[in-house]
């Protein structure tokens, strides 16, 4: 139930405890009770909405995919240097991965230039940081399961059918 | 000039759906709960399957009963899912349920024979039996039965002349499913009148709580059952035109001969397509089952609270409420929400006269839009009872 309960505020946070518990077949106070335990124990981190920056004409941002090589410090692997990279507030993202590179960083900035300047002036210098590599955003097609480009999607059926 | 027209075929009357669809279309902007097909797209690597047969050009004719991985993978799947065996032999692969249907009857009637449609049901049985020289014998099923056949209402239908039961379950419009210890009770009857079972089963991945059972799957029924399934709802594949009916290799022999004339076979894309459907298309199926189910939950739950009492439907994508506190046949109760809230739903007699009292309240649309659409029927039920 949980998880089910998860995965439907997943796709559509929306939807009040009222709906959920007539989805759900539970109690309204049921469901606000279970959401409250998730969020208290970080299951549920927040509520954001997914927004497509691009077609907010005044809001000139760039997102960077910022491939990070680290030396991993004794008795902490790579958990110390993440926290330090990702509590800076241009960081949207950090991910440890697997393959050529450690760390994979998120950033957003209002200009390549600031985010230059946060390679350059923030993260290299770190100790651990042994090499970066930068890679703009050109153009974003999908965000957390639902695209951000194409039409939106009109209901095709016809109005009745057996 | 003669009439150039067959009185069989101009005596079949209009289906029910029909006058309600013409009506609806004239309305703009009205929310409809009236589709009797997924709202969900197939899933993309199905598509993506399709396109690629397109593009490696497999665009010929298939063997008429249906290409043979095709064959092969229904018989895994039924194996799966439903415990039934069969042979790729026993398998014809249809132009969707929908043509299994004709094709079996066709295969099975001489003029005369008797087939019994329990109603609400679907549509198409009886002017396929018509058409086949065959006569419908309706049973009226019972709201308080929760729409399900019994022993005794078969027995009460069945004469020397009766060959053929069509088991519509889970059901359209109903939402109503036969468990194992009701299909037990069927069966019985069916082995000692020495009758055959058409068992539609289009909707068997659409079972909430309980997994469908198949009555073939009971001892001494799979000879006697031709099993009837297809991709439109599990896999919300509705235009791609695919289905399938398996049974007794004599039985299913003869559609396959009526198929090679009539349609010569399945569209080959869908065919390429299914095949992915049926070999990684579980995990897709598990999350509209989910989606639906809690879809179901909402619905029920809002139309017994607004007033318009319904059983908890077990299977499809149905909710049958009744309405007979209203005064109102479900023909005005139908047309009157449409004209004052806009919102479409469908008259149960559009599903067999005993649908009276009912509507069909279709749950294939987002928890947004059943929310809007409840809202609007919940001003409609407060003003009628003023
Ligand atoms: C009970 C039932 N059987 C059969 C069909 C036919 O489905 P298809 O021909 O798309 O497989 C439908 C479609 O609405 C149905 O509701």
């Amino acid at each position: 139930m949980k998880e089910k309960l998860l995965r439907a505020i997943d796709k559509n946070s929306k939807l009040s405890p009222a709906d959920l518990s007539r989805m759900f077949g539970v109690t309204e106070e049921e469901i606000v009770t279970m959401i409250k335990e998730l969020e208290d124990e970080k299951v549920i981190c927040g509520y954001p909405t997914l927004i497509n920056w691009e077609k907010v004409e005044q809001d000139e941002r760039v997102t960077a995919i910022i491939e990070v090589k680290v030396t991993p410090q004794r008795g902490q692997g790579f958990d110390r240097i993440a926290e330090r990279i990702y509590k800076f507030d241009e960081v949207a993202d950090v991910y440890l991965i697997s393959g050529n590179y450690d760390l994979v960083v998120i950033l957003e900035g209002k200009s390549m230039r600031e985010i230059a300047n946060f390679v350059s002036d923030k993260l290299s210098p770190l100790e651990a940081v042994l090499s970066t590599s930068t890679n703009f955003v050109l153009k974003k097609y999908k965000e957390h399961g639902l695209p951000l480009v194409g039409e939106v999607k009109q209901d095709e059926r016809m109005l009745v059918t057996p | 000039m003669r009439n150039p027209l067959s009185k069989k075929v101009v005596e079949i009357k209009p289906s029910g759906i029909r006058k309600f669809f013409d009506i609806v279309s004239e309305m703009k902007d009205a929310i409809s709960l009236g589709v009797g097909e997924p709202d969900f797209d197939t899933p993309w690597h199905i598509r993506e399957e399709g396109i690629y047969s397109l593009e490696k050009g497999k665009t010929f004719y298939t063997s008429n009963a249906g290409l043979k991985e095709l064959k092969e993978e229904i018989t895994k799947y039924l194996k799966r899912r439903c415990q039934l065996e069969y042979d790729p032999a026993q398998v014809l692969v249809t132009v969707g349920g929908s043509e299994a249907i004709d094709v079996g009857l066709r295969a099975m009637l001489d003029p005369g024979d008797e087939v019994l449609i329990p109603e609400p049901c679907y549509v198409s049985y009886l002017p396929c039996v018509t058409l086949a020289d065959g006569v419908p014998v309706t049973i009226e099923l019972k709201a308080e039965n929760e729409f399900r056949l019994t022993k005794q209402e078969l027995l009460d239908a069945i004469t020397d002349k009766t060959k053929v039961l069509i088991m519509p379950f889970p059901n359209n419009p109903t939402g109503g499913i036969m468990e194992r210890r009701d299909l037990e009770d069927i069966a019985e009857v069916i082995i000692e009148k020495d009758l055959f079972v058409i068992s539609d089963e289009i909707y068997s991945e659409l079972t909430y709580g309980q997994d469908h059972v198949s009555i073939a799957s009971l001892p001494g029924m799979k000879e006697r059952t031709i099993v009837i399934n297809g991709f439109s709802k599990s896999y919300a594949m509705t235009g791609w035109r695919l289905g399938y009916a398996c049974g007794p290799k004599e039985i299913i022999d003869q559609m396959v001969k009526i198929h090679q004339f009539a349609i010569m076979c399945a569209p080959t894309t869908s065919q390429y397509a299914a095949v992915e459907a049926l070999r990684n298309g579980d995990d897709d199926v598990a999350a509209m089952r989910e989606a639906y189910d809690q879809r179901r939950r909402y619905l029920v739950t809002r139309l017994n609270e607004i007033g318009m009492p319904c059983f908890e439907p077990k299977g499809a994508f149905y909710v049958f409420p009744c309405i007979k506190d209203f005064g109102m046949t479900s023909d005005e109760f139908a047309t009157t929400l449409l004209k004052e809230q806009k919102v479409a739903v469908v008259p149960g007699t559009a599903f067999g006269d005993c649908g009276e009292g009912f509507l069909r309240i279709s749950y294939a649309y987002s928890i947004e839009n059943l929310k809007i659409a409840l809202d609007r029927i919940e001003v409609f039920v407060k003003g009628l009872k003023k």
